[in-house]
């Protein structure tokens, strides 16, 4: 056919490339955001080769009590005479597992109820997004507190507490991307090829809607990392004997006058994980176009 | 037995417990491997009864009365799940935009085989070679590489070949193509067309071209339905519309475009006023408002379709004179 060769040159660019490169370029100009990986990296490294890395067992006691920093402890140690760094070190890769356990959670389940509401709409939408507002109503952390003073703390306990509080957040997010997605012509045009409800949900509208769910995932995990944390503060945490972030912040607070370090280092890394999970949900949202108002 | 028989079909729109109609009592019927047109201006009801076939209806829309026999079975009382079997394996569709129509995240291949993985049960190899002949057919050239290339390296013409290759997938007996052409170059309208009319002919595949330009489909289609306010005004070959229209509202619509085997000093015609509002009370013909011919009785009592034409005063040249 003869128009194949009037095609406009512009439209040889593959598309996969073009995406690669918007995030690479993004990445390359985005200082925070470089900022952002390097810590989170370091972090994800330190928490994998814990065991490996950390100079002392995290709860072994010894009789050097709230020695501060020095070449034998490098953060120093607390009341019980713990290394300092050892527990923050293990204490990672609960708040790194817990931030993203909870995400991954609340984002299968709340995009699930979110893409349903919003696909089907009618009374659907009404009883599921009912309960999205019910739950909206509350503040997130007071929804975690209550679920685990019922069900009691623990690993599992917690991700499913934090990730129920962040449900809501995500089914918002996903029905809005449904609700404008499901009037394009290419929802129409899959229903005609007698697409099934669940095949044109799944491999037509959440690819689409994809990008704002990212870089809500990405945020939240921030959010999940100081939720564990400020259970863990609270004593609802995982348990007395894991050393959380929150848990090591929680024992230092009262000697906080006397053994300063044993309320910065925690403090520092939660910071530092948080706002590098931000920094790189910023530079998300940018390279994937995402709108302020989205998220 | 025709492969698809309309009889007597009305849809209506209901808002608030009011029922307005959009589809007044259609009957047509296409055999296999013909190509049919439906003509008229918007909101003359030509897409909301060719949706009704889908089974598409968008949920305000409820068929009245009337029934769709596809191969001898009516359409209108199988279950979602039977007409989801018969929508893109029986029946498939074309659309007017095919800027939008395609998937912008998934790229090309995977579209056209997700369509006949599903529609034919091919394994992913098989359904790849078959989206590379689909995609030759439709004209696309280098389809290997182009299958892995995604709708904005595409443009509009060559977007809705690949809308044809996604219709053709299943090898379907009956294609609706709703304003396939609309969006697309003049220069681009013409191959488009002949590419369908062609495979319209290779495959046996009957065609419903829907369309508000009456100039286009003289070429395409070999009968023509007029459509205007929810009714079918006139039906005939379309040689015939096409040399003497009897409705004035065919004839109207023949003379607002520019034919190029007429005299360029005659001038184009607009038909005067403006579409039917399906929600505003029309007494006795429909198209009275606008009608150059009007006479009293077309006020007060609608013409009966009969004989391919639903009109008072049929034109003939005796009544052109006239005027």
């Amino acid at each position: 056919m003869s128009d194949v060769t009037l095609d406009p040159a512009g439209h040889d660019t593959p598309a996969p490339q073009k995406r690669k490169s918007r995030f690479r370029q993004v990445f390359a100009r985005d200082q925070k955001a470089q900022f952002g990986l390097t810590v989170l990296g370091l972090f994800i490294f330190g928490a994998i080769f814990a065991p490996i890395i950390a100079p002392y067992d995290p709860n072994e006691m010894t009789l050097n009590m709230m020695a501060g920093p020095s070449g034998e402890n490098v953060l120093g140690t607390d009341d019980l005479g713990r290394d300092l760094f050892s527990r923050i070190l293990h204490g990672t890769q609960i708040s790194l597992f817990v931030g993203v356990a909870t995400v991954s959670l609340a984002l299968f389940f709340g995009v699930l109820l979110g893409v349903v509401a919003g696909y089907f709409g009618g009374w659907i939408d009404s009883v599921i997004m009912r309960y999205i507002d019910l739950q909206w109503a509350f503040p997130n952390f007071i929804i975690a507190v209550y679920l685990v003073a019922v069900f009691g703390t623990g690993l599992l306990n917690v991700i499913v507490a934090i990730a129920l509080a962040f449900l809501d957040d995500f089914a918002r997010v996903a029905r809005s991307m449904v609700l404008s997605l499901k009037q394009e012509q290419f929802i129409d045009a899959a229903r005609v090829q007698g697409f099934s409800h669940l095949r044109i949900m799944v491999r037509h509208i959440l690819p689409n809607a994809m990008a704002p769910i990212i870089v809500l995932a990405t945020v939240s995990v921030s959010y999940a990392i100081l939720g564990e944390a400020t259970l863990s503060f609270l004593g609802l945490g995982v348990s007395t004997d894991t050393p959380t972030w929150g848990l090591i912040l929680a024992d230092g607070r009262s000697f906080i006058s006397r053994a300063w370090w044993l309320g910065v280092f925690p403090g520092l890394a939660i910071m530092l994980v948080v706002l590098s999970i931000n920094f790189i949900g910023d530079a998300l949202r940018d390279a994937l176009d995402v709108r302020d108002t989205d998220v | 037995m025709p492969l698809l028989e309309i009889d007597n079909l009305s849809v209506s729109v209901v808002h608030d417990a009011i029922e307005t109609p959009l589809v007044r009592g259609i009957s047509y019927e296409v055999s296999t491997g013909e190509i049919l047109a439906l003509v008229g201006e918007s909101g003359s009801g030509k897409s909301v009864s060719s949706l009704a076939i889908m089974g598409l209806l968008a949920s305000a829309l409820r068929v009245k009365h009337g029934s769709i026999k596809f191969e001898g079975h009516d359409l209108l009382v199988q279950s979602d799940e039977q007409m989801r079997q018969i929508r893109g394996r029986d029946i498939s569709m074309v659309f007017q935009e095919p800027m939008t129509s395609l998937n912008p995240v998934r790229n090309i291949g995977s579209q056209i085989m997700e369509s006949i993985e599903e529609n034919l049960g091919l394994t992913r190899k098989q359904a790849k070679t078959r989206a590379i002949d689909l995609l030759k057919e439709v004209g696309v050239a280098d389809a290997e590489r182009r299958l892995k290339q995604y709708p904005h390296h595409f443009s509009g013409g060559m977007r809705q070949r690949v809308m044809i290759a996604i219709a053709l997938a299943a090898d379907p007996k009956l294609i609706i193509a709703d304003e396939p052409t609309t969006a697309l170059d003049v220069t681009i309208q013409a191959q488009i067309l002949d590419l369908m009319s062609r495979i319209c002919r290779e495959h046996g595949t009957a065609m419903i071209l829907i369309t508000h330009n009456l100039g286009i489909v003289a070429r395409y289609a070999q009968r023509v339905n007029v459509m205007y306010g929810g009714r079918i005004v006139e039906a005939g070959r379309a040689r015939d519309l096409y040399a003497a229209p009897r409705h004035p509202y065919t004839e109207g619509l023949l003379q607002s475009v520019p034919r190029l085997d007429q005299d360029r000093s005659i001038p184009l015609r607009p038909i005067q006023g403006s579409p039917a509002d399906p929600f505003a009370e029309i007494s006795g013909c429909r198209f009275h408002p606008r009608c150059p011919y009007a006479e009293p009785i077309c006020r007060s009592k609608a013409p009966e379709f009969e004989g391919g034409l639903a009109c008072h005063f049929p034109l003939s040249q005796s009544a052109k004179e006239a005027v």
